[in-house]
């Protein structure tokens, strides 16, 4: 189905049906300087603040511009937004818009059969097509058959719309993004208004460009109510979210709130110190914007300086951050192991990218997990808890930040890509939700002993400029309670003892993981980390369709729940979904002799629900 | 800052109650001892004053400090610190051997040097740390000598009194793996021909007689005899004060045997510091936005409400 503008087809009189969806997945895709990324982030926001439950899912090369126009140059932007809760951006697509045949010829295969493809034509130049390596008349191939194609002219309306605005033209064509956006905005039924304030904000000072944004919104949102050719509009309405007040973020935006409030709670001031790394920079980006909330950013040279400085910081009692990704955290495992013999406490987010080595910086994976359980020389426990969710991302740093400065050791935050990136609403918590972080200075310099321990197992946190509380602590092994040097091998036995049972400990703090579904029966899936949204969503698919099968998320993956020998011993089957080669499947071996099945993926992209539905139903069948 | 009201503290008082470890003779030695006797000069608060180390025989240090201490890893932080002027005092114990792990070269050690991993001489040409220090401009840098006690403390004193980073090299001998390593620059008879001891705003003179002294010619430094037609006035004058660092940079090109090695203060040049800027912007921030309201931070940007 092919429907192309003819430029007098403009009719406004004619009413058109408007069809009510429970949800919609959109996606924006085109050149990664085309303002994807943008177009998306805006639909988002007009979404959240409608109401919708959201999820949104960018996805962009790691060159900052591919040659323009190739396959590898495409950027993309996917917002799923639904009138009831919902955990990813969805498997599939039911809108498109593709600025450039590469964009349309990368992103195609995710639109669901019958759903809208609504082309930029005017960049469906011969060139762009072998660039994109079409032969021909792409539209001509059968896989156009089953969509509803919309070819508009994009780039020339956007000109003709801004004209008054006074930009040179190649200016003026930067805002057929917003031209796009219009057309969207008007299919699904959303008002401007929350795009018009951010244009205004954003480009006040440059009257010009804020006019032309402006202009070319208005222009694509006229044009899908005044040109005849989307025979029906669509209406998502919303969502019944928990009662509270929300704010759409970024799983970045989520963790750099959570330092910030991690430091507030504890009244004091917060360290950050981190080396740029794709995809945790915008952590630093934020915090580095939140100078009045007593925060230090420190843009290290490398990321040991980073880890080192953060032990620094530590130690001088702020509570001390460094964000990173996976070959990040490999750099500081030995600054880690520093911070676990000085018993200081710390956070280290590790933003997860595809691996090894440089590896897959823009894309996600979840392949860091037997790194920040095991990855360190020695024996070096330390407590690591993964986000489940963008949002989540905020409650995991404080969550961490509390048993650091409890148990007196570093913890690592498991983030990803996927979680990072990816938006959802955000519940703003209430000071009533949001306790003190309570940490405990030694008062007394005549009882003071640097490793002597309390009824958690931590030791004193005495801070420089105390007077009468001077202590040396340093990577050399120490002794029991004084903390001097010592090479007595009972004794480094008992250190050994001692800093692993204080991570054991931690366990007492960790809620009993919920089982989603039957507390027992046939299947369990098990999942940590960002894999939580779709291997729900899957899970409450197949218990709709009568399946028996429960999920169990687990946010601390060190050390494990106390009840969760228990719970898994509870079903005939467990299934470990994950995106690694089986990294906590291995750690559930180890620790309770249980044999699970597998679900693994490394390619760069988070799970689909259809993927875990289908494994679902082939353990399911095979047990009859 | 007034100091009458502070307790005299007294070098033992900077003691910790470990037991010292290093190997007798060892330079480290006086190094240790001049740097409690100038905390003490200082009346440096104990409770304020944080010795760090990374990983060496020297890197025990801080554990023989009455003070604040982290024995830490191995690190490159010094350059760094360097070009960032926190206010800090970096003393590199350089002894041209890796001495803890008993005697392989090590990055100051010269070319062609003989050690147990480089049985046919080393093929790395050396580092010279105030080369890199200057490099980084640091705005404080000198060197001294382990065994020149008093111009040791008068070095160590200097650049705890600056405010910025300071860094200093303290040839140091280590008499196991490496010793006498810098006899040109400890030996009584030798020495003062071998040194130039700087002093700003002095003409740069040494030798035993003081007959000696370094001339620039063009854009380099020669050693020229005094007399014979050649006066103080023909002589570089030195200033630490200098803003550019390209003095303090060629004195620190200055090598034993073709030059005397200069010791003293190259280079001591005020800098706003890290600390005081990194502080500045949170004050400003502040100043600007008020202290930060979390609920405030929370809830701005687009938000809605579900009831």
């Amino acid at each position: 189905m092919t429907t192309t503008l003819a430029a007098d087809s403009i009719d406004s009189s004619k009413s058109r049906r408007v069809e009510e969806l429970p949800h919609a997945a959109v996606r924006f895709a085109g050149d990664s300087g085309d303002g994807m990324q943008l177009a998306g982030t805006q639909f988002t926001n007009t979404s959240a603040v409608l109401g919708n439950d959201i999820a949104t899912l960018p996805d962009y090369p790691a060159e900052i511009r591919a040659p323009a126009g190739t396959l590898a140059g495409v950027s993309g932007f996917q917002i799923n937004f639904s009138n009831h809760n919902i955990h990813t951006p969805g498997d599939k697509v039911d809108a498109l818009i593709a600025m450039n045949p590469a964009a349309m010829k990368t992103n195609l295969k995710d639109l669901i059969d019958g759903g809208i493809l609504i082309v930029n034509i005017d960049e469906f130049t011969p060139i762009a097509l072998q660039k994109a390596k079409y032969e021909g008349d792409p539209f001509e191939l059968p896989e156009f058959q089953r969509v509803r194609v919309y070819k508009v002219p994009i780039s020339k309306h956007t000109l003709e719309a801004v004209k008054e605005s006074g930009l040179a033209p190649k200016e003026a064509e930067r805002c057929k993004n917003i031209y796009a956006l219009g057309i969207v905005f008007w299919l699904y039924d959303r008002p401007l208004e929350t795009t018009l304030k951010w244009i205004h904000s954003k480009f006040g000072s440059k009257a010009g460009v804020a006019k032309a944004n402006e202009l070319a919104l208005r222009a694509g949102y006229n044009f899908g109510e005044t040109a005849e050719l989307f025979p029906v509009r669509y209406k998502v309405r919303k969502a019944s979210l928990p009662p509270g007040r929300y704010r759409n973020v970024t799983g970045n935006q989520a963790a750099a709130l959570g330092c910030v409030a991690a430091a507030k709670l504890a009244g004091k001031p917060l360290v950050y110190s981190s080396y740029p790394i794709t995809p945790a920079s915008e952590i630093l980006q934020e915090l580095s914007a939140l100078k009045a909330f007593n925060v230090r950013t420190f843009q290290a040279e490398d990321e040991i300086a980073a880890m080192c400085s953060t032990v620094g910081a530590a130690f001088t009692g702020a509570i001390a951050v460094t964000g990173t990704s996976g070959p990040g955290v490999a750099l500081k495992q030995e600054g880690i192991g520093l911070a676990v013999i000085l018993e200081l406490p710390s956070l280290i987010i590790n933003v997860q990218r595809g691996g090894p080595s440089t590896g897959l910086p823009t894309k996600t994976e979840q392949a860091d997990l037997w790194q920040a359980v095991m990855g360190r020389n020695g024996e070096c426990p330390m407590p690591v808890i993964a986000a489940e969710s963008p949002a989540d991302c905020f409650w995991a740093v404080v969550d961490a930040a509390r048993i650091a400065v409890k148990y007196m050791t570093p913890v690592m935050v498991l983030s990803d890509g996927y979680v990072a990136n990816g938006s959802e609403p955000w519940r703003i918590p209430t000071e009533a939700e949001l306790p003190p972080i309570a940490s405990r200075h030694p008062t007394d310099p005549a009882e003071f002993q640097p490793y002597l321990r309390d009824a958690h197992g931590s030791r004193p946190w005495a801070l420089p400029g105390t007077p009468g509380f001077q202590h040396r602590v340093g990577g050399l092994e120490k002794e029991h309670v004084t903390g001097d040097i010592s090479y007595d091998p009972a004794n480094h036995q008992l250190m050994v003892d001692l800093r692993a049972q204080k991570v054991a400990n931690v366990a007492k703090d960790i809620p009993t993981p919920e089982v989603y579904g039957d507390p027992q029966g046939e299947l369990l899936v098990v999942t940590w980390g960002g894999t939580f949204g779709t291997v729900r969503t899957a899970v409450e698919r197949a218990r709709d369709e009568g399946k028996s099968v429960s999920h169990l998320h687990l946010r601390w993956v060190n050390p494990m729940p106390s009840q969760l020998g228990e719970i898994l011993a509870r079903f005939r089957t467990v299934l470990v979904a994950e995106l690694n080669m089986g990294q906590l499947e291995f750690l559930l071996r180890a620790q309770y002799l249980i044999e699970p099945l597998a679900l693994h993926k490394v390619q760069g992209k988070p799970f689909q629900v259809a993927e875990i539905q289908q494994k679902i139903d082939e353990i399911l069948s095979g047990m009859k | 800052m007034s100091t009458a009201e502070l307790p005299t503290l007294k070098p033992k008082d900077y003691k910790s109650d470990q037991e010292v470890r290093w190997c007798p003779g060892c330079g480290d030695y006086s190094i240790l001892l001049q740097l409690q006797k100038v905390c003490a000069d200082l009346r440096l608060k104990k409770e304020n004053t944080v010795f760090v180390s990374g990983i060496g025989c020297s890197s025990r240090f801080p554990y023989y400090m009455e003070t604040y201490a982290v024995h830490g890893i191995h690190g490159r932080a010094p350059a760094i610190a360097t070009r960032r002027n926190v206010n800090l005092k970096i003393i590199l114990f350089n002894n041209r051997i890796y001495g803890l792990t008993k005697g392989q070269y090590s990055p100051t050690s010269e070319l062609g040097k003989k050690t147990k991993s480089s049985p046919m001489g080393t093929v790395d040409y050396p580092m010279h740390p105030l080369c890199i220090a200057i490099g980084a401009e640091a705005t404080f840098v000198a060197r001294s000598v382990d065994v020149d006690v008093k111009h040791l403390q008068e070095t160590l004193r200097r650049a705890a009194l600056h405010r910025g980073t300071a860094y200093v090299e303290v040839y140091q001998d280590c008499n196991v793996f490496n010793h006498d390593a810098f006899a040109f620059a400890t030996e009584r008879s030798v020495r003062d021909d071998n040194l130039l001891y700087l002093e700003h705003g002095k003409p740069m003179i040494f030798g035993k007689e003081r007959n000696k002294g370094i001339r620039l010619n063009g854009t380099t430094p020669e050693v020229v005899q005094l007399g014979a037609g050649v006066t103080a006035d023909d002589l570089l004058i030195h200033d630490e004060k200098a803003p550019e660092p390209t003095l303090a940079y060629l004195l620190s090109r200055m090598r034993y045997p073709e030059f005397p090695e200069p010791v003293g203060v190259f280079r001591a040049v005020e800098q706003p510091t890290y600390d005081d800027m990194v502080m500045e912007q949170v004050r400003a921030a502040e100043a600007k936005h008020g202290q930060g309201d979390l609920m405030k931070l929370f809830n701005s940007g687009e938000t809605w409400t579900v009831n």
